[in-house]
């Protein structure tokens, strides 16, 4: 008997496994192609953000002082010092002032009033790249007389015009153009608050600088080639934390701007990831329902010969092939949208983008997008391994289908299934470079997409276990599909669902927040401040308020103050403690505290006793006992009996935390920090603000108008201005991130389309089948229409559920108000993705009913 | 001398089990079929006709005894050997036809070759295919041939490798009468050229009464093993 090494296999043959896909492939490359290229979006999002990252990275480098305007810039919030003057007087080079401030400006010619940001520069600013405005020579014109450089935003709202009038405090000035830009700072910035550029040399005439006024002193630098701020400051740094001098360099502010980038990018990059994967499973169900057909020419393979190996490969190259297409597609459309993104990000975005093709992006885009497709494609791939060549003996789609359920016992797919999980957790790591992060990131998704298939599970079962039997055929038919052998109920749930969950969220979300500011200024709430009111004015305000009928409905008090110890150490000294990097910005704040005798009703103890007064003949050596509000005390980690001392305006007050309060932040009204008992602070210079309600806006408007004209320096934040600000920002954040939210429910459809073409064999022998019973085509048409209307409902509806508890989680953790979701949004977004689901089925299956029946039995012979 | 059988079956079992229930298909089956022999296995359904076939192609592995196939042991060679054995010395013709959907006429019968590495597979396929009467059928798929020519694609295809054995499950079993009568002769024609050990399964008596063997199995043994000629 011969040994079975004469029967020993020939060396694999690569040459005819490549042949083979060639060959095999060639009825079916349409279809495969667009099953492969359901990744194609994730592939395209994560090439555009990763290659406009780099775009920005480099605008970032190339731009890095026209970021700052300057070489080094010095700020504080009182007057420079003498001794500070003499020490920036040693950086030598060119220095420019600048003061800026809030401030109300009027507009004569149409009455409009509105808060703006006033900056009076004394100088040529920038140093380095330019004031962008129109007429373009307006930002070096602009401090030769008494001309206004306003930002765009204002005049839109105002219908300004260059060469109208604007008044600032006491002084009119004449628009001299259009701001544009500013360096280092994106177009949001005017949203928040409205710049305006003066010349520092008309400031005093607008009577806005007094006693308590809240400015900011900034020098600009430009210095010579030698001077190293960064060296300067370190060697100086006594001096800067003693005179509380902040201080900026442009390795600073661009790695402070590069730091954003990073969390926005992330971010934006693991939404493309979820549109990435949503792809992979329509790969993986695709390739499925592709591999079915294959067994028996897979077994007949067998029959003839070919290894297992061979046959694997045979599949996996063309999986390959055709990944590879669909990623070089995804590359193209990534760069495509790459170029959009700056359009869509420019109001965000402190620097100009010039379009370049970053290589490394679409590489590591292309890399991660091929793995992913390979890995999602070598899912079903593996029942090829198992297929027995007596299925050409014995065709049966019992036998076939028990081969591909024998697989998932296959250790094989364990081991890919592992591979996945760490593929995509690396990912995570790789985007957010935390561990945690990452590891919330897979397990979110692992729960979304668990929550999705209980619901597609749960789904079928109900119509499996209340199937309604007495409902026409056409109806009952088209309910069956979604349970009956070979469905894609699961795979279109899941895609569409996370695609509907992700965007709704973020409408829910946007929704609800601009809810809660509105409901703030709803019922008996303020809506109203008035503030930088001088003391000697305040009576004169308050009448004309009352003129309008308008109540005051709280006046506080403000006196602006600073930390100088806690517990008997020193701030600078603190601030050097590693440990209270996250209180940098407490240690350093500066405090506007009120004083009163009682506790207001958005404020509640929760710790100590409340001391309201202080008679004026207690014992000043003893510390004046101080409420503050909880968070603060925790950021600055003190409690009640601690001892902290303020310096308020040069004078130092010792103090200890006599209470503290929990504070109801969501309301139009001043909210403190730190509330003094009265009888202490009564001498200190202080500003102080109103409270008032006002019901029509015209009357807002009105009172506004009247406070500005007779009063300039004082100060009107309304309601409608803050819900319109908080608005417009929402909304240009919310389209940002909706458009890559987007991805996923368009990756969702291009699944739907491979699915319905991948399944279109099956159902076009399923209606021929009909047809011969005798079902008319409009029959027909109605089944399938029925199909996709409940495949549609059920994603919807699943993807409204887990957006339900999503927004619900966020309503409730993250932004702790009340959860209330808008129907009308929910209502919607289930007509689309209803109607795009029946279009999409609809469109993909034309033409089935025009097949003879003989024509598809003759196919399938 | 007597001539060492090319295939030989000795005590052949073969039982399914599911969970605790067993089914035996066949039950200690033993024959052997010298080189260039012809025989038929006959028998009802569910007899174990095809299930023997494929025991004997190295399609499945018997529960007991053995299937030694041209002096190799066949049990004791793993599925890339077996594959091995297929694809150099076994020719198959099948009911279904078990064309390859996807590939020509030409292509079909090319693929014994290639697996095999072999040269001038074109040429030896489109020479069969003129053998069999399909040369304007060459680049044709398939779905694009009737019943008839598809089998005489597949016995081309059989035959492409000159194998030492054809096995062939039904052939006629999916052809009208007629077509039949043109397969029938083509596939004896062929065999003899060849040289090739035909085992041949069917329920087609006049098919049966044309080998030099037919061997009869019912409920999975072997009720008679006879020479009609």
């Amino acid at each position: 008997m011969s040994t079975a090494r004469s029967f020993s296999p020939r060396p694999f043959s690569y040459s005819w496994a490549w042949k083979m896909a060639w060959r095999d492939s060639r009825a079916s490359r349409k279809r495969l192609l667009l099953t492969l290229s359901t990744s194609v979006l994730g592939i395209a999002a994560l090439i555009a953000i990763t290659s406009f990252e780099a775009n920005v990275r480099i605008a970032i480098q190339d731009q890095a002082k026209t970021l700052l305007g300057a070489d080094f810039v010095i700020s504080s919030r009182q007057p420079f010092s003498v001794e500070t003057e003499v020490l920036m007087h040693t950086l030598g080079g060119r220095q420019t002032r600048e003061v800026s401030f809030s401030s109300m400006v009027y507009f004569p010619k149409n009455d409009g009033t509105r808060l703006a940001q006033i900056r009076a520069l004394n100088g040529i600013f920038p140093y380095y790249g330019r004031l962008e405005t129109v007429p373009a020579d307006a930002a070096q014109q602009f401090q030769t007389g008494p001309y206004a450089i306003v930002d765009n935003t204002l005049m839109l709202q105002f219908d300004a015009q260059v060469g109208d009038a604007i008044k600032i405090g006491a002084f009119t000035f004449q628009i001299l153009g259009m701001l544009k830009k500013a360096p280092g700072e994106a177009a949001a910035v005017s949203l928040a608050g409205p710049r305006l550029y003066i010349s520092a040399h008309y400031l005093d005439q607008t009577k806005l600088i007094q006693m308590g006024s809240r400015l900011r002193y900034k020098v600009y630098f430009k210095l010579p080639p030698t001077v190293d701020p960064a060296r300067f400051r370190e060697q100086h740094l006594a001096h800067f934390e003693r005179y509380r001098l902040a201080s900026e360099t442009v390795q600073e502010r661009a790695s402070s701007i590069g730091q954003t980038l990073d969390n926005l990018t992330q971010y934006l990059n693991l939404v493309g990831f979820i549109a990435l994967l949503l792809g992979g499973i329509g790969v993986a169900s695709g390739m499925q329902t592709y591999i079915k057909h294959k067994l028996s020419t897979v077994a007949t393979l067998r029959c003839l010969g070919a290894q297992i190996q061979q046959i694997f490969a045979v599949y996996v190259i063309q999986a390959a092939c055709l990944s590879v297409i669909g990623v070089v597609v995804g590359a193209f459309l990534g760069i495509t949208i790459q170029t959009i993104l700056p359009q869509i990000m420019q109001d965000f975005l402190p620097v100009r983008i010039d379009f370049f093709v970053a290589w490394e992006a679409i590489i590591q885009g292309i890399a991660v997008g091929l793995g992913i497709a390979l890995l999602f494609a070598l899912l079903p791939l593996l029942s090829v391994r198992t297929v027995s060549p007596l299925h050409a003996l014995r065709i049966s789609a019992h036998d076939l289908a028990s081969d591909l359920a024998s697989t998932s016992t296959d250790p094989w797919r364990r081991r890919l299934f592992v591979v996945l999980a760490v593929s995509v957790l690396a990912f995570a790591v790789m985007q957010t470079r935390h561990w945690s992060h990452a590891l919330s990131f897979v397990a979110a998704l692992a729960v979304a997409g668990g929550l999705l298939a209980a619901t597609a599970h749960g789904m079928t079962r109900l119509v499996l276990a209340y199937f309604p039997s007495g409902w026409a055929f056409v109806w009952r038919q088209g309910l069956a599909n979604l349970y009956r052998p070979q469905n894609q109920t699961l795979t279109l749930l899941l895609s569409l669902g996370l695609g509907t969950f992700l965007l709704l969220t973020l409408y829910l979300t946007q929704a609800m927040l601009l809810k809660k500011v509105e409901l703030s200024g709803g019922g008996n709430q303020p809506n109203l401040i008035l503030f930088d009111i001088q003391p000697d004015q305040e009576a004169d305000v308050a009448d004309l308020v009352r003129s309008f009928d308008l109540p005051i409905l709280e006046t506080a008090p403000i006196v602006t103050m600073r930390l100088s110890t806690i517990k008997g150490r020193d701030i600078a000294d603190i601030r050097r403690d590693p440990d209270a990097a996250d209180a940098e910005w407490a240690l350093q704040w500066e405090y506007r505290a009120t004083y009163r005798a009682e506790l207001i009703e958005t404020e509640s103890l929760v710790a100590g006793s409340w001391q309201g007064h202080i008679a004026s003949a207690a014992d000043e050596s003893l510390p004046i006992p101080i409420s503050l509000e909880q968070e603060i005390a925790k950021t600055l980690k003190v409690s009640v009996g601690d001892e902290l001392v303020y310096d308020v305006q040069g004078v130092p007050l010792t103090t200890v935390v006599g209470s503290i309060r929990a504070v109801d932040w969501q309301h139009v009204r001043p909210n403190f920090f730190v509330v003094f008992p009265t009888g202490v602070l009564e001498a200190a210079p202080r500003f102080v603000v109103f409270v008032s309600r006002v019901e029509e806006s015209a009357l807002l408007a009105a009172v506004q108008r009247a406070v500005v004209q007779q009063f300039p320096n004082v100060s009107a934040i309304d309601l409608d201005l803050i819900l319109q600000t908080f608005d417009t920002l929402l909304g240009k954040i919310a389209f940002a991130i909706r458009f890559m939210a987007f991805f996923s429910l368009a990756t969702g459809l291009v699944v739907l389309a491979s699915a319905v073409s991948a399944g279109r064999y099956q159902r076009l022998k399923e209606n021929v089948l009909l047809r011969t019973l005798g079902a008319a085509r409009s029959q027909l048409k109605r089944i399938l229409f029925i199909e996709y209307l409940f495949l549609g409902s059920f994603a919807s509806l699943a993807g409204v559920l887990l957006a339900l508890l999503g927004s619900w989680a966020l309503a409730y953790y993250l932004f702790e108000t009340v959860f209330a979701p808008d129907a009308a949004a929910i209502v919607g977004m289930v007509f689309l993705v209803v109607s795009l689901t029946i279009g999409i089925g609809l469109l993909g299956n034309r033409g089935v009913y025009d097949r003879s029946p003989l024509e598809v039995l003759r196919d399938d012979v | 001398m007597e001539t060492p059988p090319l295939l030989h079956v000795q005590q052949v079992t073969k039982t399914y089990r599911n969970g605790t229930h067993a089914l035996t298909v066949l039950d200690a089956v033993s024959f052997s079929i010298p080189a260039g022999a012809t025989c038929c296995i006959v028998g009802p359904s569910g007899s174990g006709k095809t299930t023997l076939l494929g025991l004997c192609a190295g399609l499945d592995r018997p529960s007991s005894g053995s299937v030694i196939f041209d002096g190799v042991r066949l049990n004791d060679l793993n599925e890339d050997e077996l594959a091995a054995v297929r694809s150099r010395s076994v020719g198959f013709v099948f009911q279904t036809f078990q064309l390859i959907p996807t590939l020509t006429a030409l292509e079909n019968v090319m693929v014994p070759v290639e697996l095999q590495g072999g040269t001038k597979a074109q040429e030896r396929a489109a020479g069969l295919l003129q053998q069999v009467g399909l040369q304007d059928r060459l680049q044709h798929y398939p779905t694009q041939l009737s019943g008839g020519e598809q089998q005489r694609v597949a016995l081309a295809r059989a035959f492409v490798n000159r194998p030492k054995i054809l096995f062939a499950d039904e052939p006629t079993g999916n052809l009208d009468e007629e077509t039949s009568q043109t397969i029938i002769p083509l596939l004896f024609d062929l065999n003899r050229s060849a040289g090739t050990t035909l085992i041949l399964v069917t329920h087609d008596f006049e098919l049966a009464q044309q080998t030099q063997r037919v061997i009869r199995l019912k409920g999975g043994a072997v009720l008679s093993d006879t020479c009609p000629q």
